[in-house]
């Protein structure tokens, strides 16, 4: 029982830091009805800069991270501007084509900056726990710091973000330019305004989610990227166009996850090793099967 | 003091010419109005006179808007709101996830925040009914509540000139009647109005001017109470009450009757 209390919490905290990931795509894909397929390059790009500014510049590590999701936001916007706009009524597809792209030179991008070398971003939560349950022989359900850090920081930023879209005028703008862009513009909305503002907060939130993955006390590189496509498992399983199904997405994902790899091993080891990662995409697939909109989503995602 | 269109010339996707010289002038104080077929322009020109063009691969080639003595056509839609002129799109298209609330406040998002519940008095004023279900979500109103809202909407940023895009579509006698109203109200109070109907009864009843247009021009022009009285305008536009016929459709009614004598 402990062992599966102690799985869950974990589960959580990565699950909280998968939600943001997945509310990181869904900002853009409302605003603009593109996947953007970007997002792991953003992700990378705000980890090294808190790395950069955290290490390097000695700056203290919350400073690092705010610095780190502005460098992103702007990152996002600029390439908005320069790589989406001008697709701008043409198919989806090929503006997610786009994202594609985009995906590659921000991967090349990073590369160069992490110039092979593994780095840390000097989090203050490293590798300690606290003990939840102690036992006889030591602790029962110990958590990470860290853990804790990913629900709580990913859970507060999401709140603060759902409350802001749904009370202030320019959240109101988001979502009615999300609903109906002609409609949007007709009142006298700046819709290119809305994009690049919804590229800055999907920036950002990347940027923040990777920091948070990062913050274990090991090392990262620029291939920790990929980390980013994990994400999608729990877009497709909340709804591609639902923040509250991202969120929820997101913690079943890690919730499986982290059960999976508590488990397996034990009652399923011919699986082989790390099917823990193997196990959101397979229940990607299972609910593309059943439910192809998500928990969520609406039925039909096609906009241009 | 005139919104104003001239000459206008409108190509969609480079190739697709939708007006080719459509002409007209909107005094501050009067109702004008637009009747024409299916197909014939009506929307494209309202898109063209504020900024609408863009998002559907349209362009002015030639031809301009002018406000006042501003041209507005160079400005974007959020500008051109900005400016003054407001819009009800054709088949309303308010947010239908949003309460009715939600929605006159997105109408008011130029006018960035102040004296928000002020103008929400003035429009549940105007539209008692709105103020009723004003927590409901827009998507659950009637048709006609809905024309409302849209009409509402618009009217929360306190244009000087209000564009309707055929706001009687779809909706029973009664409550066009109604809508027909509110639209004289709204004049009465100060705001220009371009009406664009293909129910050109209701329309003429109410407009100063009027304008026809077929193939995108302008091809006719004059006082309401004129047009009421031209036999053609008759024929092609005030047959059925309300109901939808366009020239194409009375051509093609009597060459059949000429086939079957
Ligand atoms: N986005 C577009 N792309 C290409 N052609 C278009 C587009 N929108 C309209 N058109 C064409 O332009 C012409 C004028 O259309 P418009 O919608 O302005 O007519 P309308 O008078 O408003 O008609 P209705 O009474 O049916 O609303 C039509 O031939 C139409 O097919
Ligand atoms: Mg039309």
């Amino acid at each position: 029982m402990t062992t599966f209390i102690t799985s869950v919490i974990s589960g959580l905290g990565t699950g909280a830091v998968y939600g943001l990931l997945a509310v990181s795509f869904v900002i853009i894909f409302r605003a603009t009805g593109v996947l953007n397929f970007a997002q792991p390059g953003l992700l990378i790009i705000g980890v090294f800069f808190c790395s950069y500014f955290a290490v390097t510049q000695g700056l203290p590590f919350y400073v690092s991270v705010v610095l780190a999701m502005l460098v992103a936001a702007l990152v996002g916007i600029v390439s908005e501007r320069v790589a989406i706009r001008p697709m701008v009524g043409r198919p989806v597809f090929a503006a997610a084509l786009v994202t594609v792209g985009l995906f590659t030179i921000l991967l090349i991008v990073a590369f160069r900056l992490f110039d092979s070398a593994a780095r840390t971003i000097n989090d203050p939560w490293q590798l300690e726990q606290v003990c939840l349950l102690a036992s006889d022989t030591g602790c029962a359900i110990p958590v990470y710091h860290n853990t804790i850090a990913r629900f709580v920081i990913s859970m507060v930023v999401l709140g603060l973000l759902g409350w802001w879209l749904s009370r202030s005028r320019i959240g109101l703008a988001m979502r009615a330019t999300s609903l109906d862009q002609e409609a949007a513009l007709a009142q006298g909305i700046d819709v290119g305004r809305v994009f690049s503002l919804s590229w800055a907060i999907g920036g950002a939130l990347a940027a923040l989610a990777g920091i948070l993955l990062a913050a274990n006390g090991s090392v990262v590189q620029a291939t920790d990227a990929l980390f980013a496509l994990v994400a999608l498992p729990a877009l497709i399983l909340g709804g591609i166009d639902s923040l509250k199904g991202a969120v929820v997405g997101g913690l079943l994902i890690g919730l499986i996850s982290s059960i999976t790899s508590t488990y397996q091993p034990i009652y399923a080891p011919w699986l082989g090793p790390n099917f823990e990662n193997v196990v959101p995409y397979l229940v990607m697939i299972l609910v593309l099967l059943i439910r192809p909109y998500g928990l969520y989503g609406t039925k039909e995602v096609q906009r241009v | 003091m005139t919104l104003a269109v001239h000459n206008l010339e409108v190509v969609y996707e480079d190739v697709m010419l939708a007006l080719r010289g459509a002409s007209l002038s909107v005094a501050p104080d009067s109702i004008v109005a637009v009747l024409g077929a299916n197909g014939a322009g009506k929307t494209t020109l309202l898109r063209a006179m504020t900024g609408l063009l863009d998002i559907h691969r349209g362009r002015i080639t030639r031809g301009y808007v002018s406000l006042d003595d501003a041209k507005i056509d160079t400005r974007k839609a959020a500008g051109v709101v900005a400016s003054g002129v407001s819009q009800v799109m054709e088949g309303r298209r308010v947010f239908t996830e949003f309460t009715v609330e939600e929605n006159l406040r997105v109408g008011a998002h130029t006018q960035a925040g102040s004296g928000l519940k002020d103008k929400y008095d003035r429009i549940y004023g105007m539209f008692p009914i709105l103020a009723q279900r004003k927590a409901e979500r827009a998507g659950y109103l009637s048709g006609g509540e809905q024309q409302m809202l849209a009409i509402g909407r618009a009217m929360m940023s306190e244009p000087s000139y209000l564009l309707l895009d055929e706001p009687s579509l779809g909706l029973a006698p009664k409550i066009v009647e109604q809508i027909r109203d509110l639209i004289v109200d709204i004049n009465k109070a100060g705001t220009g109005v371009l009406l664009i109907e293909q129910n050109a009864a209701m329309a003429l009843s109410i407009a100063d001017h009027g304008y026809v247009m077929e193939n995108g021009l302008t091809v006719m022009d004059a006082p309401a109470a004129t047009l009421r009285g031209d036999s053609d305008i008759q024929e092609f536009y005030l047959g059925g009450a309300g109901e939808k016929r366009s020239l194409r459709e009375v051509k093609h009614y009597k060459r059949r009757k000429r086939w079957l004598s």
